[in-house]
């Protein structure tokens, strides 16, 4: 059979890979994989992302359900946050003499 | 190499792209990046993914003739994460806008190129202790600095390849140690395994920057972090003590410790051999292509099934609501 004359497995829907690294500790995004359902998602993901120890819980999520912020509009985008400084503690001053707050 | 002429970027896009990568920041999938630097990445990530893939088979051709379960499990163990190895950087690579089948058809059909070390052929059990100490070893001087590099998929592929490939390492240098306290023949075959690897591992580094067409514009766009000449510099420099630890003659009468630079000054590489294997006319060439095609064509049918299963379920959800 000559090269390329039997198809690959990329048209399978692409999935993202989040994995817990320890009880209690938020998901984070491994990376990505190929797989025809979740439930093949989710094995593929284990034997890619998870080989030893890495997670103790994985997520797939279809990639086409991801929407993300745009790079090109981070700065207006995150304004309403960053001139705020009245959320930081450090806005606030402690009478002096206090020592443990 | 670009079948198509590179489009003139917007300058001023242009400039705060390099500002973006001065400023050390990493570019991710949208933002924006010359199309040089997409098709130079992909083109990088691609041999890559191809090298850790072809990478199974040398090492696959003595899993049945291990010497003792310890080592069939390690070797089992390693050629799995070639794989794995493989699906990060294909999975970065697509982050791109590219099609992981048609970079793996390049492969398939002979016209994408991966690293050439993989067309040397592992003739001896030893091979597979060298593989790890100096294949491995090279590759993790290489990938440490390419986890630094300027694009986010991958740089973080490279950071979860490093972890692993320290087992690779050892426990291929384990195994070199051993031989090297064996018997006079383990010690023969371990020094004839390293013969046979040593300028190959050194020529894993890619030419002399002076030869190097990329090399000014990666390292500008800092997909790569160092040269080729500094990478080859500082295995060398690290692998001659581990040499003469396990008392294993490193085949360069020419090597010898600069006290001035403290480098350790190495021979002249014979380039033509790189090039000749490069263009595909290296011992294993051919066997390597014909063993990735037939494991695609026979993996077919698992491909298939997968597909039909999904369908199936589908059908079945759809039938059930």
């Amino acid at each position: 059979m000559s090269a390329g004359a039997i198809g690959g497995d990329s048209h399978w829907p692409l999935w993202e890979v989040f994995t817990q690294g320890n009880q209690g500790e938020p998901f984070e995004h491994a990376g990505s994989l190929h797989a025809t359902d979740a439930e093949h998602a989710l094995q593929n993901a284990r034997d890619v992302y998870a080989r030893r120890g890495e997670a103790v819980n994985l997520w797939v999520v279809p990639s086409s359900a991801i929407t993300a912020s745009a790079p090109g509009d981070a700065g207006p985008f995150f304004d309403p946050g960053n001139d705020k400084a009245y959320r930081h503690p450090q806005f606030y001053k402690v009478p002096r003499g206090v020592k443990v707050f | 190499m670009d079948p198509k002429p590179t489009p003139q970027e917007d300058p001023a896009l242009l400039a705060a792209f390099e500002a973006r990568i001065a400023a050390g920041e990493s570019i991710e999938p949208k933002d924006w990046m010359p199309e040089r630097y997409r098709r130079q990445l992909t083109r990088m990530m691609s041999q890559h993914a191809h090298s850790e893939v072809v990478g199974m088979l040398p090492e696959g051709n003595w899993i049945t003739r291990a010497p003792s379960l310890r080592r069939k499990m390690s070797l089992i163990a390693k050629v799995q994460d070639e794989a794995g190895h493989g699906l990060y950087i294909y999975c970065g690579t697509e982050t791109l806008g590219v099609d992981r089948f048609d970079l793996y058809r390049q492969l398939l059909d002979g016209t994408a190129k991966y690293s050439s070390i993989f067309n040397y052929p592992t003739l001896a059990w030893a091979d597979m202790g060298v593989i790890g100490w100096l294949v491995d070893g090279a590759a993790i001087v290489n990938q440490t600095v390419l986890a630094k590099t300027s694009y986010g998929p991958y740089a973080r592929a490279m950071v979860r390849i490093c972890k692993e490939e320290n087992f690779h390492k050892r426990q291929g240098y384990e195994l070199c140690a051993t031989l090297a306290a064996g018997t006079p023949a383990q010690r023969a075959m371990l020094q004839d395994s390293v013969n046979r690897f040593w300028w190959p591992a050194l020529m894993m580094f890619g030419p002399s920057d002076t030869d190097s067409p990329n090399s000014a514009e990666l390292l500008r766009w800092r997909v790569k972090r160092k040269t080729n000449d500094e990478l080859r510099q500082r295995f060398v420099n690290l692998t001659v003590p581990q040499a003469q630890a396990i008392g294993v003659t490193l085949p360069d009468p020419d090597l010898r410790f600069d006290p001035e630079t403290k480098n350790w000054v190495f021979g002249a590489i014979d380039w033509s051999e790189f090039y000749e294997v490069i263009k595909g006319n290296g011992p294993c060439n051919q066997e390597r292509l014909a063993a990735r095609n037939r494991a695609h064509d026979e993996g077919r049918w698992v491909r298939e099934a997968a597909t039909a299963h999904q369908a199936k379920q589908a059908a079945r959800s759809t039938e059930a609501a």
